[in-house]
């Protein structure tokens, strides 16, 4: 148990520094620093992948993070902000893709596949329905019953 | 009907297999550029061996060329830059932009490993690697005659990576 507690204390230690790379900006507002607290927790680093800009330390991404603090500063908007660095960098930047011919498998694939897979349930419970309210197979007609006496009394000769 | 059914899912499987074998030889740290089939974003800085000397994107215009980003602290572009220099001397026009670096290493560097670019822009801030979409070095660009960029490879220009890959390609604007 003990052991317990200071595992998890550990764990608490090492997610608190997790979120590294802090840059002294200075901020006129609280909302600004939020905007570009967002911004660079959405935007990806070109260089070093699967990482957001505020996380990496790669010089490509202090350039980046300088750079949306500069625009910020301007009085640039969010969205002049991502189109400026998608122009550059490309959709790769962005870690909520647009919709576009590209990306359609991306967004709308796993829709598509629950639906059919809801389809092929549907499918299968509607044919195992139908089985079952067809009359029992194992009852059987008067002339199938006569024929299966005469069958079965048959002799071998 | 239902032979083909029972056909699916192998139908399923072959589908898969097809995409997770082609993902096995994409590179996943190759990025395509945003900037193919865009002019060169417009710079005015000053060329690497003369302070006064300013070069423009109207200066790469005129011929088709390639623009390599490099830097002396970039180990893979020592690997690449004998590649260069014998490409030079066989007449391919490259410029260079040197990228975020100390621009008397870059002096000293081009005087040692000798100079293969016809230009060599001097971007000590990484401003015009920035409107290149510059994420490592060496990148190389393409770029047609009018100035409009046609190609980008990331990483080491090797022989065959020449050979193979940009050789056609350069030709192709040549002729143009």
């Amino acid at each position: 148990m003990k052991q317990l507690i200071h595992g998890l204390l550990l764990t608490l230690c090492l997610l608190g520094s997790a979120s590294a790379a802090i840059d002294a900006y200075e901020f006129k507002s609280e909302a600004e620093r939020e905007r570009y607290r967002t911004l660079v927790e959405e935007l990806r680093c070109p260089k070093c992948q699967n990482q957001n800009i505020a996380d990496s330390n790669a010089p490509i991404a202090m350039d980046l993070r300088r750079e949306i603090y500069r625009m910020l500063e301007e009085g640039q908007s969010n969205e002049q902000i991502v189109d400026y660095l998608v122009a550059r960098y490309g959709d790769f930047v962005l870690y909520k893709p647009p919709v576009n011919a590209k990306t359609l498998v991306l967004w709308y694939g796993p829709i598509v596949l629950l639906v059919i897979g809801f389809a092929v349930l549907a499918f299968i419970l509607i044919r195992r329905r139908r089985a079952s309210d067809k009359p029992a197979s194992n009852t059987l007609s008067e002339a199938e019953r006569e024929r299966l006496a005469t069958l079965l009394d048959r002799k071998e000769p | 009907m239902k032979r083909l059914l029972m056909l699916l899912p192998l139908a399923i499987f072959l589908l898969v297999a097809v995409f997770l074998y082609r993902g096995l030889f994409l590179d996943p740290t190759e990025l395509p550029s945003a900037l193919i089939g865009k002019p060169l974003p417009s710079f005015s800085l000053p060329s690497v061996e003369d302070p006064q000397r300013v070069v423009t994107a109207e200066d790469i215009k005129g011929k088709p060329a390639l623009v390599n980003v490099w830097a002396t602290w970039c180990v893979a572009c020592k690997v690449e830059h004998p590649v260069l220099n014998k490409l030079a001397e066989q007449g391919v026009v490259i410029h260079g932009v040197n990228y975020k670096d100390d621009n008397a290493s870059a002096q000293k560097w081009l005087k040692d490993f000798h100079d293969p670019y016809q230009l060599n822009i001097r971007d000590e801030q990484g401003s015009l690697g920035l409107d290149l979409g510059v994420y490592g070095a060496p990148e190389t660009f393409l770029v047609d005659k009018q100035g409009i960029i046609r190609h980008k490879y990331v990483g080491v220009i090797d022989e065959r990576v020449w050979r193979e890959q940009l050789a056609a390609l350069y030709q192709q604007l040549v002729d143009e």
